[in-house]
């Protein structure tokens, strides 16, 4: 039980300020994208390729046009402007047209007077394929034909580092361990579903109303396919139902701008939750190969993986996922020579892309597996593997970059390590099965395990993307201005902190909403970069108003308008060596679980936590971000996973795919959140971003404390009931 | 897509009568399911769910006879949960508040769906379903009631009226797997009732509806000693096995056609020693 | 078709295009009441739980042509002329709010757990509230908003 409210009689950072947005937000009156309504609005829907890889013969919208109600049937014809899109490389087609390439790919939108109406015209509209052998395996697309022009290869990059033919010498009793780890398909799975709300304009531009990451790039995207200057497309945040990574990319934003252009019309789209499966990238399902060599006394000699991950059938972010494998393969560990080679792939499979954590997800399955295989082979306990290893300031990355920030990776597994066991549940309900009765304490076997993660904050390789703020301070009201996407991470609250921080208690504080068209991009909302970036350059700016104002006090109106840059990076080598990332932040999780054995049946008893978090802005978000960063890092080990079959998603819906309810997680507990404010210029008071490390390590504890339990390998995650009841390993 | 609202049993036969086709609406759990996401177009509903004749349950003697309308909630609830502990228990592990509250005992048999946890529970307890159309009543048995997948003996002109199903007079255990541990469909599951003498174990989510293991029942009323309420050791084993090889899974996104066989095996043998134990 | 609907004590007339809408549609696109939200469609994340005669239930499984005559109580009618209610202040004291998107059906889910426990363990609320998805705050400053109007309520009782 933590109770963390925080002292509210300031109003400034460090405090539990509340959100300026709560009180809308519980009595139902906070507008979503999905809540957005105009007089005369028509309903889009969009008709997507049931085939993962199919040549299209020719698309017949006449039924669907005859229809009565329906108000514009669109294909790839009607896109003026640039046929395709995406975050890094524009190859993914706004409307399908020679090709499909993934199931649920769009073909064709609709505008209709009722929602009802604009899905049975798209399902009216015949498309003739010619339906082709799908490319499902990423192993094999490294070598087979290019399903795309740009190839299959999204990226391909090695590190070396140090050594890279260094070998352990046996005669001295170094140990080599190797395995492989297999992570499956995570969907974000934000409660609020794709939706918005898109209206034309006098002067011959449109109006978007979305839920979105990123606005300004949404913007360029829609500009681009309308052929239209970006000044001509407002972009305008609506209420986020969530997001985590899954609003990075476009799905609806030029669809729905089209439609309004076409009609002369607001159209309003919202996404079901079948379709927002089939509407946004995933989390890369990678296939990882570690093989780790040590000294006799546990002391790393050399970290060699190869990491293989399934972009699926567009670009989206899949260089930057990768690389951030790459980079974080190792783990927070002191490791002198690594060879780290790594691809992104393109498949049949469904599009994948950003979400929280970002490539670090992935290989910390991989890195913490191996510590534990090499605490085992060593016979050595696994905490006392990690702290001989742990990395510390002034220590190099297998990237050759040197830590010049906060890297106390031994204080926080130490401090999780010495969190006192829970005992015995209390009762059956708080046994695996819970109310479905299957299991009594006598069928239970418990395990421990701790993991630990990192990963960087912010854009990296050169990517030094900014932020821009403005704050108006006129007769005692700041006016801010940014557009940084609220996503529900609580950037609102911080802003208020902020600007009362340096101006005083007593100014009020007014915050836009975020927009396009009255400040310049905040960057995305995302790589945990907006405490820091959007919160910098509004610090930058409030300080900018306190200097102005110290200068002379007398003025009626002042103004700030700053761009907030931070310190620049470098791409990386051939060699993947370079300082390719800003900072670091690091977690480390510990995890409780009972399994049943017998029937593979699993319950998350406890799971403590340690962060090193930069400065606390404000106590009671940070718990928020630790417990839901934790909470999703857990359902990957626990449960969640898009099945593919055929290229097919076969559980697109909350019926099938499951994340955690309320029942199936513990209270997360807190060891330690260590602050050590960061050096860099920029970030707000030392403030970092906190929201990605609880997503990276919780699940690798989770599924290290069921190995512990059953003795079992297991490889692969999220861990099924039947990889433990039908194990040949299991001992009965 | 007329949605008519009758207000008595009487009307709503009427209204079947007249529209052979029509689909029957209860708790929504099931019907709207389908209607929101376009996959299900009913031409006809007929609102049967709140209609007072369904509502309520009474003790008949050894039997309770529970009207369609009855909710999981209302399984739950004392008195009727000790008289029918089996079907508190599944109605305990369907979904959650906002769908115990809604899903009706009715509406769960009439959709008859293999993963119905409510159906399970009754074709182990065993009993009758009253069924009415303008031509009358009928009562058939609770045990041969679902002929398949979302297949039952209900005629389109009939609606479900009530169960009565026997007053517990020994042991019961529902047993349910999922992947989660709350708001969850069977991967598998197992509803077991005792009577003096006798044992009917029914299973869940392993064949085209509810699916009763005769062999391991009539193994279970052999092997236990019915003076003492217990059975031998190893005998909870073979009983698991004879379950298991009553069960015909299948393999779909939820689980393997193996682990749902060994699912049965063990949720069988231990709703046994649950129920046999010394 | 119309129908009529009691949606927080006022009685609508429904204009229906088309009779499959849900309660859930109607109450957001027809009735102005945006406040229950639409996440799964299936009964799966009680984001759209209202009050159907008194009985928690997710809106979006009920055919609200076949709701007329019953009484509907939705999150808008949660707060009271005085202003918050009592979940509604714990909500915000305890920092269960992040997107938001699950809050106004977890806030109408959790005035009908406290009505049925009023001090609810913490097994018990976990159970009660499965029902309601949340995937920003990992639910732990949600029970702890739970705990604390349960217990404010025990003091001022």
């Amino acid at each position: 039980m933590s109770t963390v409210t925080g002292r509210r009689d300031r109003r400034g950072v460090g405090t539990g300020a509340a959100r300026p947005d709560g009180i809308p937000k519980v009595t139902g009156e906070f507008a979503y994208s999905s809540d957005l309504w105009e007089a005369g609005m028509l309903w889009g829907a969009t008709l997507r390729s049931p085939h993962p890889s199919a040549r299209i013969i020719s698309i017949d919208t006449t039924a669907a046009v005859a229809m009565p109600g329906v108000r514009a049937v669109l294909t790839a014809d009607d896109v003026p402007g640039r046929p395709t899109y995406g975050l890094e490389v524009p190859d993914q087609p706004v409307f399908a047209s020679d090709v499909v390439r993934y199931v649920g790919e769009p073909i064709a939108a609709v505008a209709a007077d009722h929602y009802d109406i604009a899905r049975r015209a798209a399902a009216a509209i015949v498309v003739t394929y010619d339906v082709l052998d799908p490319l499902l395996d990423p192993e094999a697309s490294l070598t087979a034909e290019p399903l795309h022009p740009d190839g299959n290869v999204f990226r391909h990059m090695v590190i070396r580092h140090g050594d890279p033919d260094a070998v352990g010498d046996p005669a001295a009793g170094d140990i080599v361990v190797e395995g492989t780890y297999e992570v499956g398909m995570q969907d974000q799975a934000p409660l609020g579903t794709e939706s918005g709300l898109a209206k034309p304009t006098a002067d011959g531009g449109v109006e978007l109303r979305i839920g979105t990451q990123w606005l300004h790039v949404d913007r360029d995207q829609i500009a681009a396919s309308l052929d239209l200057d970006p000044d001509l497309v407002q972009v305008e945040l609506a209420g986020v139902g969530g997001a985590f990574g899954a609003r990075e990319d476009v799905s609806l934003q030029i669809h729905l701008c089209l439609l309004a252009k076409r009609t002369g019309r607001p159209v309003k789209m919202i996404y079901g939750r079948e379709e927002s499966f089939l509407g946004h990238v995933h989390r890369h399902p990678a296939r990882m190969w570690f093989r780790h060599t040590a000294k006799a006394d546990g002391t790393l000699v050399k970290v060699e993986a190869k990491l293989l991950f399934d972009g699926g059938a567009y670009c989206s972010s899949s260089p930057a996922v990768l690389a951030n494998a790459t980079c974080f393969a190792g783990g927070p560990y002191k490791i002198p020579n690594a060879v780290v080679e790594g691809s992104a792939v393109r498949t049949n499979n469904p599009p994948c892309g950003a979400m929280r954590g970002f490539g670090s997800v992935q290989v910390c399955f991989g890195h913490e597996g191996q510590m534990d295989k090499l605490a085992a082979a060593l016979g050595m306990d696994p905490v006392e593997l990690r702290l001989k290893n742990a990395l510390a300031p002034g220590d190099r990355l297998i990237t050759g970059q040197r830590l010049d920030g906060a890297a106390p990776v031994a204080a926080l597994i130490e401090a999780v390590a010495a969190s006192p066991l829970p005992g015995e549940v209390d009762g059956p309900m708080g046994l695996p099965g819970g109310p479905g009765r299957t299991t009594q304490a006598g069928d239970v076997r418990r395990g421990v395990a701790l993991a630990v993660g990192f990963k960087n904050l912010m854009f990296s390789e050169g990517y030094d993307d900014s932020a821009a703020a403005k704050i108006r301070l006129f007769d005692g009201v700041a006016t801010v201005s940014t557009a940084c996407a609220e996503v529900g991470q609580g950037f609102v609250t911080l802003v208020h902190q902020i600007v009362h921080e340096v101006l005083g208690d007593d100014i009020e504080v007014v915050l836009n909403t975020a927009s396009t068209t009255d400040v310049g991009s905040a960057g995305s909302t995302s790589a945990s970069r907006q405490t820091w970036m959007s919160g910098g350059a509004v610090k930058l700016a409030a300080d900018d108003i306190k200097a102005q104002v110290d200068l002379d006090p007398d003025r009626a109106e002042y103004l700030a308008d700053v761009v907030h840059q931070h310190t620049p990076t470098t791409p990386l080598d051939e060699n993947g060596q370079g300082e390719p990332h800003v900072s670091f932040t690091f977690a480390c999780h510990r995890a409780v679980v009972d399994v049943d054995p017998e029937l593979g049946v699993l319950r998350l008893v406890d799971l403590v936590t340690s962060q090193e978090v930069g400065k606390i802005l404000n106590p009671v978000q940070l718990l928020g971000q630790l417990e839901g960063g934790a909470a999703q890092g857990a359902g990957l080990a626990l449960m969640e996973e898009i099945v593919l079959e055929g290229g097919h998603i076969k559980n697109p819906s909350f019926t099938d795919y499951l994340i955690p309810t309320s029942f199936d997680l513990p209270e997360l507990r807190v060891a330690a959140i260590i602050e050590e404010p960061e050096p860099h210029l920029g970030a707000p008071f030392g403030a970092k971003g906190v929201g990605e490390a609880p997503t990276i390590s919780s699940g690798a504890a989770v599924i290290a404390a069921i190995r512990a339990a059953t003795g079992l390998e297991l490889p692969r995650v999220p861990v099924r009931p039947s990889d433990i009841a039908l194990s040949p390993d299991r001992t009965p | 897509m007329p949605v008519l609202v009758p207000e008595t049993l009487e009307e709503a036969c009427a209204a079947l009568a007249a529209r052979p086709g029509a689909t029957l609406l209860a708790g929504g759990t099931d019907l709207m399911v389908g209607i929101n996401a376009g996959r299900t177009r009913p031409d006809d509903v007929v609102m049967v769910g709140r209609l007072a004749e369904l509502r309520g349950w009474v003790r008949d003697g050894d039997h309770v006879v529970l009207g369609a309308g009855v909710t999981y909630t209302e399984c739950m609830a004392e008195p009727l949960a000790s008289l029918s502990p089996v079907l508190a228990q599944a109605a305990r592990s369907v979904g959650s508040p906002q769908i115990r509250n809604a899903g009706t005992l009715g509406g769960n048999l009439g959709t008859a769906s293999p993963a119905g946890d409510g159906v399970t529970a009754l074709v182990a307890l065993g009993g009758t379903v009253r069924v009415r159309s303008t031509e009358g009543e009928r009562d058939l048995d609770l045990a041969t009631f679902v002929t398949g997948p979302r297949r039952t003996e209900r005629r389109p002109d009939e609606l479900i009226v009530s169960v009565r199903v026997p007053v517990a007079d020994g042991p019961q255990e529902f047993l349910k797997l999922g992947t989660r541990n709350a708001m969850v469909i069977a991967v598998a599951s197992v509803a077991l009732v005792v009577e003096p003498g006798a044992v009917r174990l029914a299973m869940g989510s392993v064949g085209p509806g509810p699916v009763r293991a005769t062999e391991a029942e009539a193994f279970a009323a052999s092997v236990v000693d019915w003076t003492t309420g217990t059975a031998a050791a190893g005998a909870a084993d073979e009983f698991g096995a004879l379950a298991a090889a009553a069960s015909r899974p299948i393999d779909d996104h939820r689980s393997s056609a193996a682990y749902r066989r060994r699912a049965i095996e063990i949720l069988a043998k231990r709703a046994f020693l649950r129920s046999f134990s010394s | 078709m119309n129908y009529k609907l009691s949606v927080n004590g006022t009685d609508h007339t429904v204009e229906s295009t088309w009779e499959g809408e849900s309660l859930l549609y109607v109450l957001r696109e027809r009735l102005g009441l945006p406040g229950a939200k639409g996440a799964c469609e299936q009964g799966e994340c009680g984001s759209c739980s209202v009050l159907l005669d008194g009985d928690l239930v997710c809106s979006c499984l009920v055919l609200a042509a076949a709701a007329e005559g019953r009484d509907v109580r939705t999150v808008e009618a949660v707060a009271g002329p005085e202003g918050l209610s009592d979940v509604q202040q714990a909500f915000l004291d305890a920092g269960a709010v992040q997107c938001g998107f699950c809050t106004p059906g977890l806030i109408v889910a959790v005035h009908d757990l406290l009505e049925r426990h009023p001090q609810p363990d913490d097994l018990t609320m976990r159970e009660e509230l499965a029902g309601n998805l949340c995937r920003c705050t990992g639910y732990g400053r949600i029970m702890e908003a739970v705990r604390m109007a349960a217990d404010r309520r025990a003091a001022s009782a």
